[in-house]
């Protein structure tokens, strides 16, 4: 298996914090897959998501992007390299939807650029893959939290990135929006991309994760195919309160007992 | 397929017609702009109340020097500073992804105010001397600030910014109000307070030269990265993940468009609400993203400056300073926008 991230010992600890944050972490994210980061509030997602989009840095142990050191990568190559879908984005400025994707083309255009008409044609490319070409032209500030999010999304494709980092993209949408963005993510790791995201719904895994990592008080608990991964003892130990699982047709649900 | 690529020709399309009409538009100010800075040239209190007949000025020589040596420096220090306090403005507004922000945010204006007023009670009005002190002191202001939020332990990086901002500028008024307590009553303290109410009236070449060739490099330089600016609007970890070395692009920026509001203040005094209001109307006119709206503020900013000066000099037999027209008509202008319900932004 050909991993895209690959971790050894990472440990991270906050400045002026006595415990880390992150302790001792091996992990592969694999190429051309779909893996999902499952864990409890605070048990580390955040700071790990941190460490791979090289926002902080470890303070042991190292991390490879596509067997380079990801500390050897440019801000420009990172950038389309890599790309992050943030959970939610105050918009304090009226800035249309495609301008704002076409912020996603910033490590193609030298500093004193402006997008050109092939950027524009890439953020279409990119509005379209998501779906909301009806939109383009609308104040970002005018949108409804779903519509967001696809907007966030959109900004992220359009940085053409091998690998796509998502913070809990489907927390804050009801379930006609969840759907639809499983949907994208399906799409969008049939076409190659690497996707990795964090939730708290596993049944969200279990709908488009090949492969699940989960971790509790900093440390990796458990890493492998998504299969393995959503049993209720493994669930249950995760989150300190017993899980089951069930299937309905093909798909598996999981489900607090109480 | 097909269908999709006719829509996506139809929006690009659509794009392209919207950047056309920010085009025309800016070239339409640039148009007013020359125009406006035409009839200034001509009016006046020379030959007589009003406007000058372009014709007498082969036949009059001393109209001739007039126009060319004291109202045209005049002119182009308004246009350069309200382009520089309008660019500031905007600048400072989109690095803080707050649309109610002007340089007097980072104590940028308390210190040279606080620096001017320091020179001029110690050396007299000398202009290279309230010029030198004001960019310093409000450039330390930037960097106590700058320094002082990095040691804050408190808060993300903007609100630590605008705490120790206003930490600072509180010290910097301080400071300002104690010199105007020792300051001679019948020299330092009357030139301080004209100083504090803002105008162009002694503007000549000598001064026009020694602050423009910095406002005009600090405009270059913003003109030539306002695609760039917006995304340092972006939530930081955002704007990183998008390959912007964040800190370092946004100390440039803030450095540059500080140094073009010190130039500004140190040769015109406090001119208030042009940084503040021109960006929001600007963003009206241009739409949000920098591209046009950050020209199109320099634009703006250089018509209203210049509109409020001809109006301040000529206007009545006694000049009205411009400080004082440009707050009364900010403040009105920005009751109105607030006021009305499509507001640029959600606060």
């Amino acid at each position: 298996m050909k991993c895209a991230y690959r971790l050894e010992q990472v440990t991270y600890t906050y400045p002026l914090r006595e415990n880390p944050a992150v302790s001792g972490l091996d992990l592969c994210i694999p190429e051309g897959k779909t893996t999902v980061l499952l864990g409890p509030n605070g048990a580390g997602k955040s700071t790990l998501m941190d460490l791979l989009l090289r926002w902080r840095k470890p303070d042991h142990g190292s991390i490879h992007l596509f067997d380079a050191p990801l500390a050897t990568y440019s801000k420009r190559s990172l950038g389309r390299t890599v790309s992050l879908v943030p959970q939610e984005e105050g918009a304090r400025f009226s800035f249309t939807v495609l301008e704002y994707v076409l912020f996603g083309r910033s490590p193609y255009l030298h500093e004193l650029a402006s997008p050109t008409h092939a950027d524009v044609e890439i953020a279409h490319t990119s509005i379209a893959q998501v779906g909301i070409e009806e939109i383009a032209h609308r104040p970002i500030t005018t949108l409804s939290g779903g519509e967001h999010q696809l907007v966030l999304l959109a900004r992220a494709l359009a940085q053409q990135p091998r690998v796509l980092l998502l913070d809990e993209p489907t927390s804050s949408l009801d379930p006609g929006n969840t759907a639809k963005v499983i949907r994208i993510l399906r799409q969008l790791s049939e076409q190659g991309i690497t996707l990795f995201f964090t939730t708290h719904d596993p049944t969200v895994a279990a709908d488009c994760a090949h492969h699940v990592a989960m971790i509790s008080h900093s440390e990796l608990l458990f890493s492998g195919p998504v299969e393995e991964a959503l049993t209720p003892p493994l669930l249950s130990k995760l989150y300190g309160t017993p899980m089951e699982t069930f299937r309905h047709g093909n798909r598996l649900m999981v489900a607090r007992v109480h | 397929m097909t269908m999709d690529q006719n829509t996506g020709s139809a929006q690009a399309f659509r794009y392209s017609t919207r950047i056309g009409i920010y085009r025309y538009r800016l070239l339409a100010f640039a148009l007013l702009l020359v125009v406006l800075a035409g009839v200034a040239l001509l009016a006046g209190r020379y030959p007589s109340a009003g406007v000058a007949n372009p014709l007498h000025l082969l036949e009059d020589a001393l109209l001739a020097k007039v126009v060319l040596n004291v109202r045209l420096p005049r002119i182009l220090l308004a246009i350069t500073g309200g382009a520089s306090l309008a660019a500031a403005g905007f600048v400072f507004q989109m690095l803080f992804a707050n649309p109610l922000v002007e340089p007097g945010f980072l104590g940028v204006s308390q210190g040279a105010a606080f620096g001017a007023a320091a020179a001029i009670t110690l050396f007299g009005f000398s202009a290279l001397a309230v010029q030198v002190s004001a960019s310093l002191f409000g450039l330390l202001a930037l960097a106590t600030s700058y320094w002082l939020a990095k040691r804050f332990r408190f808060g993300g990086w903007i609100l630590r910014l605008v705490l120790s901002g206003i930490a600072v500028g509180a010290m910097f008024s301080a400071g300002l109000s104690i010199i105007k307590l020792v300051a001679d009553p019948t020299t330092s303290l009357q030139d301080i307070t004209f100083w504090m109410m803002g105008g162009l009236w002694n503007s000549t070449w000598k001064t026009a030269w020694s602050v423009m060739p910095v406002m005009w490099t600090a405009l270059a330089v913003l003109f030539a990265i306002r695609w760039r600016i917006n995304l340092l609007s972006l939530d930081e970890r955002t704007a990183h993940a998008i390959g912007i070395s964040v800190s370092r692009e946004k100390s440039l920026v803030l450095f540059v468009a500080t140094i073009a509001t010190t130039a500004i203040i140190s040769v015109a005094g406090l001119i208030g609400w042009v940084g503040l209001i021109i960006p929001h109307l600007a963003r009206r006119l241009f739409g949000a993203d920098a591209r046009f709206a950050l020209p199109g503020s320099m634009l703006l900013g250089a018509l209203f400056l210049l509109a409020c000066d001809t109006v301040g000099r000529t206007l009545l037999s006694s000049e009205i300073p411009l400080g004082v027209l440009t707050s009364l008509i900010g403040a009105v202008l920005f009751i109105i926008i607030l006021t009305r319900p499509q507001t640029e932004a959600k606060l």
